[in-house]
């Protein structure tokens, strides 16, 4: 602190005075998820101000799952979203590999496309969408519907492609003047480069599959094929329900993602950003 | 780079494949569907029957112009929130930085359900911690659910609070990958901090701040789960309605797919207007 000038001391003092209340403001909803998720209902709805955890996290637990089998619910949302995120990651890298790495008629009409489709809502393929899966194909209520039609995203292919293009060339064409087929470069040579690159682009996948809301509601909306945020979603609202509860469901939804974006912030941070470096 | 048309879509077919079914066909498809009467069976061709309800429709109105001023007031607030984070998370003098970014990126993480449920409980009347403390301090309580303008300023405050820290790290990102020798240059020059800023980091960000609004507007002009969840439906009466909730609503409650695909596209239209007059403001300056 001495090599500071008093000036910048001054500064630095500033800086933190403002950030401080604002970061705690910020970390306020999280934590009140916490505090409530161990009180029980009567203490949620009392007169008194409550800022620390108390000890019914277990009983609200319970409650929740009187209300509804979240327990199952979070086993199918562990399961889609590792499904999901496997298939996405393989597809959007192949993609991303086929558009960085080779010449091709029709190029640029792919490219274009895909990036037209950033400034697309959503809302606009879901009816369709629905209709489809829904009634053409009778796939309602199942691990399919909530797995396949997400598939597409813009976003990862551009960041896949982003990521083979930065490769140096001679890399995979010494592996061609060997004879090494296209499909055994990318899979043995690029894939293994690209590991940083696709680790960032798994955890955004996982992330996205895991709290995806609208789609799941719509299409699996039968009790036992729901996910966990359509199961907990469906308490929010009712008038006998319990609050610790869906606070209990609300902390296992988040918990587990807030310890992996602790643990692998680096990779977090890199997938979400690739939007900003072109 | 090598000419091959046959490896290049051996590698693309999947996703091709999956980006036709599920998005090609459904773009066009549901805007044919617009033009269709839906709620007979068969479906029957009847070109002004959605469109020409639409035009006349209260309840359209009512959410076109809810979501309009939630897109107006709320992305601007929350990108300059977002730009005051990063710009401040991006002070060498900052200490003890991991924990700030924890604080601000942490909600990118959590799921709309959740926290939608949080907030509900964190504004209720009598029993919310903000009316406690908003009492605690001597102010009076407010009461969020009950009338619209309280209502929509807490939809707005629940999503900037999601993801405000979100358009930090792209904005952050940007900025950090702005060369640091112009900055030195800057201060040997004695330009301020603040002129730095306006005169160095603001133009070079632009088109990060670009793609960052794009984003915004997009994923505003579709808000659905906080006014289904928060204020329960889009209420009071309607007062916090959206665009992306009468979609739901006459799609999925009604099952009108011909009109809900009208709500749909008007939002496509207004996303894509409202983009190209964006990329062709900043091409213009350029």
């Amino acid at each position: 602190m001495s090599s500071l000038s008093s000036a910048k001391l001054r500064r630095s003092i500033a800086l933190h005075l403002f950030l401080t209340p604002l970061a705690l403001i910020w970390l306020f909803p999280l934590w009140m998820m916490v505090v409530f998720s161990t009180m029980p209902d009567n203490g949620i709805f009392s007169p008194g101000i409550e800022l620390l955890p108390h000890g019914n996290f277990i009983d609200n637990f319970n409650n929740l799952q009187r209300d509804t089998d979240f327990v199952g619910a979070i086993g199918i949302s562990v399961s889609v979203a590792v499904t999901y995120t496997v298939l996405s990651v393989l597809l959007t890298s192949m993609a991303g590999w086929a558009l960085a790495r080779y010449q091709f008629f029709g190029k640029g009409v792919v490219v274009g496309i895909i990036f037209g489709t950033i400034t697309l809502p959503y809302a606009v393929v879901l009816i369709p969408q629905f209709i489809m899966v829904a009634r053409d194909f009778q796939l309602a209520n199942t691990w399919v519907a909530l797995i396949v039609p997400p598939l597409f995203n813009s976003l990862g292919v551009l960041f896949m492609r982003q990521s083979f293009s930065m490769m140096p060339d001679d890399l995979f064409d010494a592996a061609r003047v060997e004879g090494v087929k296209e499909w055994r470069i990318f899979l043995f040579v690029a894939l293994p480069l690209a590991r940083p690159m696709l680790a960032a682009l798994a955890i955004i996948l996982f992330l996205a599959s895991w709290n995806n809301y609208l789609w799941p509601l719509l299409i699996n909306s039968q009790p036992g094929s729901m996910t966990a945020p359509v199961a907990l979603g469906t308490l929010i609202g009712l008038t006998k329900v319990s609050w610790g509860g869906i606070m209990a469901g609300a902390v296992m939804l988040t918990v587990p993602m807030l310890i992996v974006f602790v643990l692998l912030q680096r990779h977090f941070i890199a997938g979400i950003a690739a939007g900003a470096v072109k | 780079m090598r000419n091959r048309n046959a490896t290049a879509y051996r590698f693309l077919a999947p996703y091709l494949l999956i980006f036709s079914v599920f998005w090609v066909w459904p773009i066009i498809s549901s805007f044919l569907i617009s033009f269709q009467a839906t709620r007979t069976v068969p479906w029957r061709f009847a070109p002004g029957f959605n469109w020409g309800r639409l035009i006349g429709d209260p309840a359209f109105f009512n959410a076109l112009k809810n979501t309009l001023l939630i897109l107006v007031i709320q992305v601007p607030v929350m990108i300059a929130l977002a730009m005051v984070m990063a710009v401040l998370l991006n002070s060498p003098l900052l200490k003890a930085r991991g924990l700030y970014r924890f604080a601000f990126f942490a909600p990118v993480v959590v799921g709309e359900v959740a926290y939608s449920a949080v907030f509900r409980l964190m504004f209720s009347l009598d029993f919310g911690i903000v009316n406690k403390l908003l009492n605690s301090v001597g102010l009076p309580k407010i009461d969020w659910f009950s009338n619209v303008t309280p209502a929509m300023a807490l939809i707005m405050i629940a999503v900037t609070w999601r993801w405000a820290g979100y358009n930090a790290i792209i904005l952050l990102a940007g900025m950090q990958s702005i060369p640091e020798d112009v900055y030195e240059a800057a201060t040997l020059d004695r330009v301020s901090k603040l002129k730095q800023f306006f005169y160095i980091t603001l133009p070079l960000l632009k088109p990060v701040i670009v793609f960052c609004l794009v984003l915004s507007i997009i994923g505003t002009m579709q808000l659905f789960t906080e006014p289904f969840l928060i204020t329960e439906r889009g209420g009071p009466g309607g007062g916090t309605e959206t665009l992306g909730l009468l979609l739901y609503r006459q799609g999925f409650r009604s099952l009108n797919f011909g009109y809900a695909s009208a709500v749909a596209y008007t939002m496509a239209a207004l996303a894509i207007a409202i983009t190209l007059v964006q990329l062709w403001l900043t091409r213009e300056k350029q």
